[in-house]
């Protein structure tokens, strides 16, 4: 708290502007946008690898990072709503095995319809999520404790019972299902932008963006969202149903693992049982590069989604400059350190208090 | 030591606005708050003061909604009930000004001003926030309780304690409160703000609130208060309407004994 009244009372000729507040000028308010840090960061790389490298801005070379970036994409924004609403969701990663895993072994093992088999794993997706949710709400454990345990129990399910039912750690022959080919076209097909074969994925990922910013800055379940996760008391106080909105944002997460699933499992026909182990720390990752707060109630979708454009394009850029793969991870590192200090920084310009 | 109890309103012979008879609050074994009389109606503020741990918060829980009473009554004009929930009591227009004032520091000022009861247009599935209409009512209100601001968009934690203080006071009034409870307003600002805090209760009071000002200190009670209530490890130890108590009385009352010599030195000063 502070008083800076006598300022102007030493000053009463002053013109009636009010002297409480310095103006906030275009470049402060600019760098108030939770986002302002990682698009530099993304122009950054952008510039870097096409310059460093020839694949890089070639159709083939853009198609690539932009797939793997919408993958991780769509997910980061959807962690990324969890995050500002004040929660983690460590099992988001393995989550997309399991969807996929499901419509798998349903298919391939148990001749299901496919369209079916995809509602059985969304159906169960929804109800992990809502699960992790209530369990966290119920308690008042850390949600990054609750889903830790919910990761490792996908995981280990993923894999015991894949091979339980099929022999194996993989499943194939996804290509050979009834109407598979049929729901390819929403999940694994591919169009032709600016002569770039583009997979469908980046439309989901855009779509994600539209949506969950939409969600956010412009309904009330967006501002319920910054609610629960910048002050849980305040938000109970004034009336704000804190166990929906933490319910849909765990179910959000589980459904975003669910069509990331499905992405994967109709493009290259195959699931792996250890798909999605280890990335939901890289969520996680996109989703504060992009701006958000580990702490909640600040952050973007689109910086999230910027958050992953970086993660895609330096991803696959390090395989086009033929570096060590290892590389990456220091990189990722590296720009969660930066991120974190810039976030620091922007908050204090910014001017904002507690 | 004088105690007088009136149950009869000096202002009105309608039912009070809020009132509770012989209320109390267990929680388990520990009894916070036993037989506690009191009422506020149309544009009377009730001060309700104490020492730490005198069970003020225990008394705005109930009022609030926040906490069900486990013995005595609560009235609303008249009609006994008992709160379910803070959502409950705010239907009844009975809202709650708590100590950290239920705003998120990080969210612009009118988002916080319209929280939990944002205004939207379009219908189904696409309704969305009116933004404009938003900001615009907020600048208004905030005009009308005489705080200007030049950017209702900075996050509300930018503000002054007083300045936050008053939008949440404008925020209850402005979503048809009857009765705003105000926990605790002056406790954490220096005198100027805390001044600017009072005005504000006058007002509300002006405009035909009921006002429940909890407070531990008799100088900001006295000057706005109509009837106050005093509370003593989790009783009522009086209960006054202003003539019927002076300032030194009711100072006396709530510290006692030895720490009375030490204050009346103290304010014998001023």
């Amino acid at each position: 708290m502070t008083l800076t009244a006598p300022t102007a009372t030493a000053a009463p000729a002053a013109p009636p502007v009010d002297e409480r507040l310095t103006p906030a000028g275009p470049i402060v308010k600019l760098l108030r946008r939770p986002e302002i840090g990682a698009l530099v960061a993304a122009l950054a790389i952008f510039a870097f690898f096409s310059l460093t490298t020839e694949v890089f801005l070639s159709p083939a070379g853009v198609s690539t990072w932009l797939y793997s970036a919408s993958l991780f994409g769509i997910m980061a924004v959807a962690v990324a709503m969890l995050m500002i609403g004040g929660e983690f969701d460590l099992s988001a990663g393995a989550m997309t095995g399991t969807t996929g895993l499901i419509v798998g072994v349903m298919t391939t093992q148990w001749g299901l319809n496919v369209w079916i088999a995809m509602l059985i794993a969304l159906a169960v997706a929804l109800t992990v999520g809502a699960s992790n949710a209530i369990i966290v709400m119920k308690t008042g454990l850390p949600s990054f404790i609750v889903t830790l345990a919910t990761f490792f129990i996908l995981q280990g399910v993923n894999l015991a019972v894949t091979k339980l039912i099929t022999g194996s750690v993989v499943i194939q022959g996804m290509g050979t299902v009834p109407m598979f080919d049929q729901v390819k076209v929403f999940f694994g097909s591919s169009f032709t932008l600016f002569g770039m074969s583009l997979k469908i994925a980046v439309i989901w990922w855009i779509l994600a963006i539209i949506v969950a910013t939409w969600v956010l800055i412009r309904t009330r379940a967006g501002n319920w969202i910054f609610a629960v996760g910048g002050q849980l008391q305040s938000s109970r106080q004034v009336g704000i149903p804190v166990m929906k909105v933490k319910i849909g944002l765990f179910m959000t997460t589980a459904g975003a693992g669910w069509l990331v699933g499905m992405l994967m499992l109709f493009d290259v026909s195959t699931v792996q049982a250890t798909t999605g182990i280890g990335q939901e720390f890289i969520y996680i990752i996109c989703a504060v590069v992009g701006g958000c707060l580990l702490t909640g109630g600040y952050g973007s979708a689109i910086g999230a989604a910027l958050g992953a454009l970086i993660y895609g394009m330096t991803l696959q850029g390090i395989v086009f400059a033929q570096w060590d793969n290892n590389w990456l991870k220091a990189f990722l590192g590296g720009m969660l350190l930066l991120a974190v200090l810039v976030n620091l920084y922007v908050r204090k310009r910014a001017g904002v208090r507690s | 030591m004088s105690h007088t109890t009136s149950s009869a309103s000096p202002t009105s012979s309608a039912p009070p606005i809020l009132e509770v008879r012989d209320i109390g609050k267990s929680y388990g074994a520990i009894r916070a708050l036993h037989t506690v009389s009191a009422s506020v109606g149309v544009g009377e503020v009730l001060c309700v003061l104490g020492d730490n741990g005198a069970g003020k918060s225990t008394f705005i829980k109930i009022l609030a909604g926040a906490h069900a009473h486990t013995e005595g009554e609560l009235l609303s004009y008249g009609q006994s009930l008992t709160f379910t929930s803070p959502r409950h009591a705010l239907d009844l227009g009975i809202a709650t000004v708590y100590q950290d004032l239920a705003v998120v520091p990080l969210m612009p000022v009118w988002r916080n001003f319209f929280l939990g009861s944002e205004i939207t247009t379009g219908f189904g599935p696409f309704r969305f926030l009116d933004v404009k209409g938003m900001r615009d009512i907020t600048k208004a209100e905030l005009g009308k309780m005489g705080i200007d601001l030049r950017d209702v968009d900075q996050p509300i934690g930018t503000l002054s304690g007083g300045e936050r203080q008053s939008v949440a006071i404008a925020r209850a009034v402005y979503f048809g409160a009857k009765v705003v409870i105000l926990d605790e307003p002056t406790a954490a600002l220096g005198v100027k703000q805390s001044g600017v805090v009072l005005k504000y209760i006058a007002q509300a009071r002006d405009r035909g609130l009921g006002v429940v000002f909890i407070t531990h200190n008799p100088h900001h009670a006295y000057p706005v208060g109509d009837r106050f209530l005093l509370l003593k490890r989790g009783t009522s130890i009086g209960s006054f309407v202003k003539s019927e108590i002076s300032i030194e009385e009711m100072t006396g009352l709530m510290a006692g004994g030895a720490e009375l010599a030490s204050l009346a030195h103290e304010l014998q000063r001023r």
